[in-house]
């Protein structure tokens, strides 16, 4: 697929601007802070609802308006596809709202699946340097990006965390008089139904049944929903590994043996499987997190905060015997966040049967001239690629020579060539 | 922001569910152009329904007396309760005619975000119509979302010791949806084909 234009209103630095773009390599080029990654930004925002720099919608909005308009034109084997998202932060807009084709979706989620992006950024060494949070956020989206449908589960998973950490945090003192019953010493291995260990006999007037019974309920829901969410991810962890060590060689011109392993909140057994790469059943999953959640309990109910499940996992990154975190050099680092779009990149290529489009936000800058090649000409037989650099001389003139090239200064959009 | 008593109007127009400003705006100077008979109408129904409008004692559902039409009805049938969030919820399951027999209201749903938990809804009351044993079956009704499932589960959990048949309504329904949305026809068959909740 490709885009044939991308335009913006009171989006980020610009009032308005439009951007017609052709398949193959459209290039931005423009000193720091002109607004080429606000672009691409917008670019993204169509195909995945969110910002590859920021958590919220608020900076997305020009400073002094309440409301961002992004519009694109996807074509895919030759059809054509308006997308058209509001983004309101002010309260009289109300919620975000999109359009596909001019018909309002119910929802914006609905426009998921209709334009596909991969991007790589500078922030994507934090994939490799950061928090697990940013892995997951990685794999939560490429699993979005794959089959829209997992949006809605990510979403239910959060909202069943939030409820069930609300519970822990509002029902402590009463959860605590609950735990330290004697009947609460019962074998914490056992995968029964977790409400095994609380009184048959319910009294709707005994308070810590009531609330223990009411975790029991919210362990319920974060088991099956987040088996999905972790079969899933799993999943695609599986089919993901071999693209990353192969892309991962590519970059660096070396056989490295790069690794990526899913580090499981899960008991240890079921984790070390995992580890591992196996990818139990889902009903498996499902009985695994719950008796999981039954041995954490105390400490659950101690800490306020929810300790098992998909939001507590990582993605491990190692290079031959070592992990990346901690032991890889810069450019091994490097080689392992791009890697990683790539292996991406070709996954959904390889899915879909349709190219996803690249875009790479000045990174070649941020490489040494061996990787920059390399990476030029592997992308050089994608549909399309979007690439921004503030000087004509990073981007390999491999790439630049056949494309298209827009000079991006104060906001303003002109074509170079 | 406009003056005084407008500015109020569209205030208290506001706090209604479902009522952003923009239509708060408009209903106010809808209302503000409306012939007086009109709106001494719609003002007088705001009062009456204060006064007059109760909750049942026996379900929790809308009535104009002790209790509401449906459980004052004699011919409906005894042995089935429907349990459903809110009085709007068994208008919805009413216009199927797919249920004939009682219903429970519990008042909303165990959502510890916004503190409500077992204890704040009307669960003691439906333990309490329970007892006699003279239903056999209890149709949870709770929207298809995570806070009507959470507190269908604790439901089923809740009445598996007693003697009785505890079912959900079919899939089917939107997820993440109000029941009061769903229309007829799904709703309906959302009813044939309820399944026993498994706990
Ligand atoms: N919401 C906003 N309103 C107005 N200006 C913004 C907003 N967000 C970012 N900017 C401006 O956009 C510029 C950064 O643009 P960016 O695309 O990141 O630059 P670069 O060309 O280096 O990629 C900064 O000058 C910043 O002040
Ligand atoms: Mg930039
Ligand atoms: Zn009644």
């Amino acid at each position: 697929m490709h885009l044939r234009q991308l335009s913006v209103v009171d989006f980020r630095s610009y009032p308005s601007a439009e951007l017609p773009l052709k398949p193959g390599v459209t290039t931005l080029i423009g000193l720091n802070g002109q607004g080429k990654t606000n672009l691409i930004e917008a670019a993204g925002y169509l195909a995945t609802l969110g910002s590859h720099r920021v958590a919220s919608d608020t900076p997305l909005v020009r400073a002094g308006t309440q409301q961002a308009v992004i519009r694109g034109v996807v074509v895919r084997d030759g059809h054509e596809t308006l997308i058209e998202l509001e983004i309101n932060t002010g309260r009289a807009n109300g919620r975000n709202r999109a359009r596909l084709n001019r018909s309002p979706a119910a929802r914006p989620r609905d426009v998921l699946g209709t334009l596909r992006t991969v991007l790589f950024a500078p922030e994507d060494l934090g994939l490799v340097k950061g928090d697990p949070s940013e892995r997951r956020r990685f794999l939560d989206e490429l699993l979005v990006t794959r089959q829209p449908r997992w949006a809605g589960v990510r979403s239910d998973y959060d909202k069943v965390l939030k409820q069930r950490n609300a519970l822990l945090k509002s029902a402590a003192p009463v959860l605590r008089r609950g735990v330290r019953r004697p009947h609460r010493s019962s074998t914490p291995l056992s995968t029964e139904p977790m409400d095994k260990g609380v009184d048959k006999s319910v009294d709707p007037n005994d308070g810590t049944v009531n609330a223990l019974h009411t975790l029991d309920v919210w362990n319920s829901q974060l088991a099956m929903v987040g088996a999905q969410l972790l079969y899933a991810r799993l999943r695609l962890m599986r089919d993901l590994g071999p693209y990353l060590s192969e892309a991962y060689d590519e970059v660096s011109a070396a056989t490295s043996d790069a690794r990526i392993s899913y580090k499981s909140s899960l008991r240890e057994e079921m984790a070390a499987a995992i580890a591992a790469g196996a990818v139990p059943e889902m009903q498996a999953l499902h009985d695994e997190i719950l008796a999981s959640l039954e041995a954490v309990r105390v400490n659950e109910i101690d800490r306020g905060i929810s300790l098992v499940g998909p939001h507590r996992d990582d993605v491990v990154l190692s290079l031959g015997q070592l992990p990346a975190k901690g032991y890889a050099s810069h450019g091994e680092s490097w080689s392992f966040a791009l890697g990683l779009r790539l292996a991406a990149y070709q996954l959904l290529r390889h899915d879909l049967g349709d190219d996803p489009i690249l875009i790479l936000d000045d990174v070649f800058a941020e490489l040494d001239s061996g990787r920059r090649d390399r990476l030029a000409a592997l992308v050089a037989d994608c549909e399309q690629v979007l690439i921004t650099a503030a000087f004509p001389g990073d981007v390999p003139s491999v790439l630049s020579d056949s494309g298209t090239t827009y000079r991006v200064t104060l906001g303003e959009v002109v074509r170079a060539d | 922001m406009y003056e005084g008593v407008v500015q109020d109007l569209i205030d208290e127009l506001g706090r209604l569910p479902g009522v952003g400003p923009k239509s708060a705006q408009r209903i106010a100077f809808h209302l503000l152009q409306a012939d007086s008979l009109d709106v001494t109408r719609l003002v007088s129904a705001l009062v009456e329904v204060k006064e007059k409008v109760r909750f049942c004692i026996v379900c929790g559902n809308v009535a104009e007396a002790e209790q509401c039409r449906i459980c004052s009805d004699p011919r409906r049938d005894l042995t089935y309760i429907c349990v459903v969030e809110e009085p709007k919820d068994v208008v919805a399951v009413e216009r199927t005619r797919e249920f004939r027999g009682r219903y429970h209201v519990l008042g909303g749903a165990i959502s510890p975000i916004e503190g409500v938990g077992p204890d704040d809804l009307r669960i003691k009351e439906l333990l309490t119509r329970l007892a006699d044993g003279a239903v056999t079956e209890v149709i949870v009704a709770t929207d298809p979302n995570l806070e009507g499932e959470a507190t269908a589960t604790y439901l089923a959990r809740l009445l598996r010791p007693l003697d009785l048949k505890v079912t959900r309504l079919a899939s089917g329904l939107p997820v993440g949806g109000d029941l009061e949305y769903a229309d007829e026809v799904t709703l309906g068959r959302a009813f044939e084909g309820r399944r026993v909740l498994d706990v």
